[in-house]
């Protein structure tokens, strides 16, 4: 399917979204869509997809202009579009959830489980999955939920395939399997639009790249014809001094102790210490029980035994209250579900963890509030009209600033981040790290949990190594190397 | 201003902040029309005092239902206070005492729906169902099924419910009182925002250190507290209690709350439309009354109203 877009126009009230966007889509290519968050990728996929219908301009398929009545007609028309927000009902089943509304029944309406579970086994073996059909979507991780919408979209015969982050929660294995699948789509004659903010899966299986900025397309190109830093300097519009900061740390004492945490399966006899000041990164796989450890840090769920010392003392953590009258502060991997409340706007969702200080007889002092919630979204650099705007009209990047400027607030002596910026795009996250910085350079300790390793490798000064629920290594900042971290979460030497 | 009311700017219409106000208006002037005698001082009064009760049930609603819960055993805890107050009464206690004293008991019930809900892990459908049957029963067995009287003349508890205050019913000022009271507790303090966070994402709340058990229980005591209070408002306009008091008034309640336009499933909402919603539910029964249509017909249109306030919210929303 060859697909032309041109000049697409689209406002959302005042707010202007797409100015002028042409993108083309040549059949058998994989074609990588970045831009920053909030540059209108999304908005013009779902333009394509015939979500939202553009105020000007053309789409132009095969030759002949198109204009999908809704998103069921996209599809119908061979249009899938794979969502970073996964359409999974987690009652149901991987087989119900695979042909949810498009289910096979004979002419009396019965279901034709057989045929079903003949046509999915086939999906399921081209992408080299195994997931029991009867098991409930609910239980599978996150990873095996990406691959069961990959197979959704495989089984209606698209010819164009939209992902939009499709690798953000899958481990290195799946993405090595969704590659393979990718490459062989193509040479089926489909192509595929991908979205992703990490540039290395961009270099290693795009054709070409267009790159978004404010609403405007910047370039297209073929991939051999650009590099990163080029592909990121049109992304910011800027040069892009280095990824990661420069960070000199300067560590104080031990503020937190952990001895011999245990949880049941999940992990064993955890010990270590952070500084104050200090930047500690906790690497691993997914599913080596980083965010467990972190939670039951937190208050979250139970320990078996273990011991938690704040600044020497031991101290007893039962709920997420304690944890942070304890002193510590936790950014969670999952922004919308657990750090913010997304249709409060952003003064309330701040002043949430700072109720204790902002009303410590029980009264909400407003100005107070007013005070400092604009100033920390000044500081944080928080693109927004106001400080009333809804939290969930913001940008990734903007989200997790807020979730950041929540925590600030309560001078935290530890401040758990995990995947700080997941989702977040290049710019953010140098703010995001500087922040860091800052924060340790006051005397806070961090404690970073992370999936990416150049973000590991880039910020932390002491790193720990999870496996299957145990820590197998801790390297020093000048030892910490990609090939040493990988050997020691994969349970190597 | 208040954050509540700025928070409403942002993610409501104008219908959903003024919609219901309108309406009530709207109600008011129909029903003048078709019988002026409805827009009569002596006829407000009266409208007042009969929406005290609805009211102060409604009040405690609105915090639970913003939290995201529900609360269906308000109209047996005031049958149950109610009957305790009464029985307290008739054995000699001195009537204030025993009006105070129901009051805790209620908060107490409510309390109890609080700890199953948190502690006992339940959903609060589940939990006030049942207790509103263990509540009903009790009242049931405590006052054998008959009504107590006999409460004595005591000028204070005599005042409660058929008193007046400047010319005002005493019911309609409690009403007032409470109303401004539990509106500075929800708009004003950090109590009013923890409701409000709860209902918006109880998740992100617990992680950001509000004690979310210790919160739910209190409004669940709250809601009995004020159900019970209503209790004795009714034992003083009855000068008895009545074993099948407050039937339904849970419905009443609820139906109060949605109209003013909060929603079921938590964090949004405001005390000032409770207020309208119950407005707007006794400007029905007492208009429809005057009007002369028989009752049968007044839980219809109660009921289509509600239907039509919930579609135009809907629409106007969306």
């Amino acid at each position: 399917m060859k697909i032309e877009m041109h000049n697409i126009y689209k406002a959302f009230g005042p707010n202007e979204v797409l100015k002028g966007v042409d993108f083309n889509l040549e059949p058998n290519e994989i074609h990588a869509l970045m831009g920053e968050n909030g540059a209108g990728k999304s908005t013009l996929m779902n333009i394509l997809t015939g979500l939202h219908k553009q105020d000007q301009g053309s789409i132009v398929i095969n030759g002949q202009e198109t204009l999908f009545k809704d998103s069921l007609d996209a599809e119908q028309c061979g249009l899938a579009f794979i969502r970073q927000e996964l359409n999974i009902w987690p009652e149901m089943t991987v087989l119900e959830n695979l042909f949810l509304g498009r289910e096979l029944v004979n002419r009396y309406g019965v279901l034709k489980t057989k045929e079903m579970k003949t046509r999915a086994a086939e999906v399921f073996s081209k992408l080299d999955i195994s997931l029991p059909f009867d098991k409930e979507a609910g239980l599978c991780s996150v990873g095996e939920q990406q691959m069961i919408e990959i197979a959704k979209a495989l089984m209606t015969d698209a010819e164009v395939i939209i992902m939009d982050e499709p690798t953000a929660a899958l481990t290195d294995r799946e993405i090595e399997k969704l590659f393979k699948v990718m490459k062989d789509l193509t040479r089926k004659g489909v192509s595929l639009v991908y979205i992703s903010h990490r540039m290395e899966e961009i270099f290693a299986i795009c054709d070409r790249i267009t790159v978004m900025r404010d609403g405007i397309t910047v370039d297209t190109k073929a991939i051999k014809d650009t590099n990163f830093d080029q592909v990121v300097k049109k992304m910011v519009g800027r040069d892009l001094e280095d990824r990661f900061p420069q960070r000199e740390a300067s560590l104080g004492g031990n503020v937190l102790e952990v001895v011999g945490l245990t949880s049941g399966g999940l992990f064993k006899d955890i010990h270590f210490t952070v500084r104050s000041g200090e930047i500690l990164g906790v690497s691993g796989l997914m599913g080596a029980g980083r965010t467990e450890i972190m939670r039951a840090l937190f208050g979250m769920d139970t320990v078996d035994s273990g011991e938690v010392r704040v600044d020497g003392k031991k101290v007893s953590i039962n709920n997420p209250a304690e944890a942070v009258s304890a002193g510590f502060a936790f950014i969670t991997e999952n922004r919308k579900e657990e750090g913010l409340i997304l249709d409060f706007s952003i003064r309330d969702n701040i002043g949430l963890a700072n109720l204790e200080s902002f009303a410590p007889k029980g009264l909400v002092k407003v100005n107070d509030e007013k005070k400092f919630v604009e100033m920390m979204v000044k500081r944080l650099n928080v693109k927004t009209v106001s400080t009333e705007t809804i939290v969930g009209q913001l940008s990734g990047g903007n989200q997790q600033k807020i979730v950041i400027a929540k925590w600030i607030g309560t001078s935290p002596k530890v401040l758990i981040m995990d995947e700080p910026t997941r989702g977040i795009d290049v710019g953010a996250k140098r703010e995001i790290y500087e922040l860091m910085n800052e924060l340790t350079n006051r005397g806070m300790a961090i404690i970073m949990v992370s999936s990416e390793l150049p973000e590991i490798i880039g910020m932390s000064d002491r790193v720990l190594v999870v496996h299957e629920g145990k820590i197998t290594g801790e390297l020093m900042k000048q030892e910490a190397t990609q090939e040493k971290i990988m050997a020691l979460a994969t349970g190597g030497n | 201003m208040n954050s509540q009311v700025k928070l409403m700017k942002n993610n409501t219409s104008v219908w959903q902040k003024f919609g219901p106000l309108f309406a009530l208006i709207l109600l008011f002037a129909i029903i003048t029309v078709l019988n002026p005698s409805f827009l009569t001082p002596l006829n407000i009064m009266n409208l007042l005092r009969q929406i005290s009760i609805n009211a102060l049930i409604a009040f405690g609603m609105t915090f639970i239902i913003l939290t995201g819960g529900i609360d269906l055993s308000v109209g047996s805890i005031l049958a149950l206070s109610s009957a305790l107050m009464a029985g307290m009464m008739v054995s000699g206690m001195d009537p204030i005492l025993a009006i105070i004293v129901g009051v805790l008991l209620g908060t107490i019930m409510g309390v109890i729906n609080g700890l199953l809900i948190t502690k006992g892990k339940m959903a609060p459908f589940i939990a006030t169902l049942a207790s509103m049957t263990i509540f009903r029963g009790l009242t049931l067995v405590y006052t054998e099924g008959k009504p107590i009287t006999g409460l004595g003349d005591s000028l204070g508890f005599q005042l409660l419910g058929r008193g007046y205050f400047f010319g005002i019913p005493v019911p309609a000022v409690t009403m007032i009182l409470a109303f401004f009271m539990l509106w500075f507790l929800l708009h004003k303090t950090a109590f009013g925002r923890k409701t409000y966070a709860i209902g918006g994402n109880e998740k992100a709340s617990r992680i950001s250190g509000i004690k979310v058990d210790r919160v739910k229980i209190m409004i669940y005591g709250l809601a009995g507290t004020a159900a019970a209070l209503a209790g004795a408002i009714l034992t003083s306009r009855l000068n008895s209690a009545q074993p099948t008091a407050g039937q339904s008034y849970e419905m009443d309640a609820i139906a109060a709350v949605v109209l003013g336009g909060t929603s079921l499933s938590g964090g949004k909402g405001r005390m000032f439309g409770t207020l309208i919603g119950v407005l707007i539910i006794g400007t029905l029964n007492n208009g429809l009354n005057l009007l002369g249509v028989s009752s049968f017909y007044q839980q219809v249109v109660k009921g289509i109203v509600i239907i039509v306030a919930v579609l135009l919210d809907r629409k106007k929303s969306a």
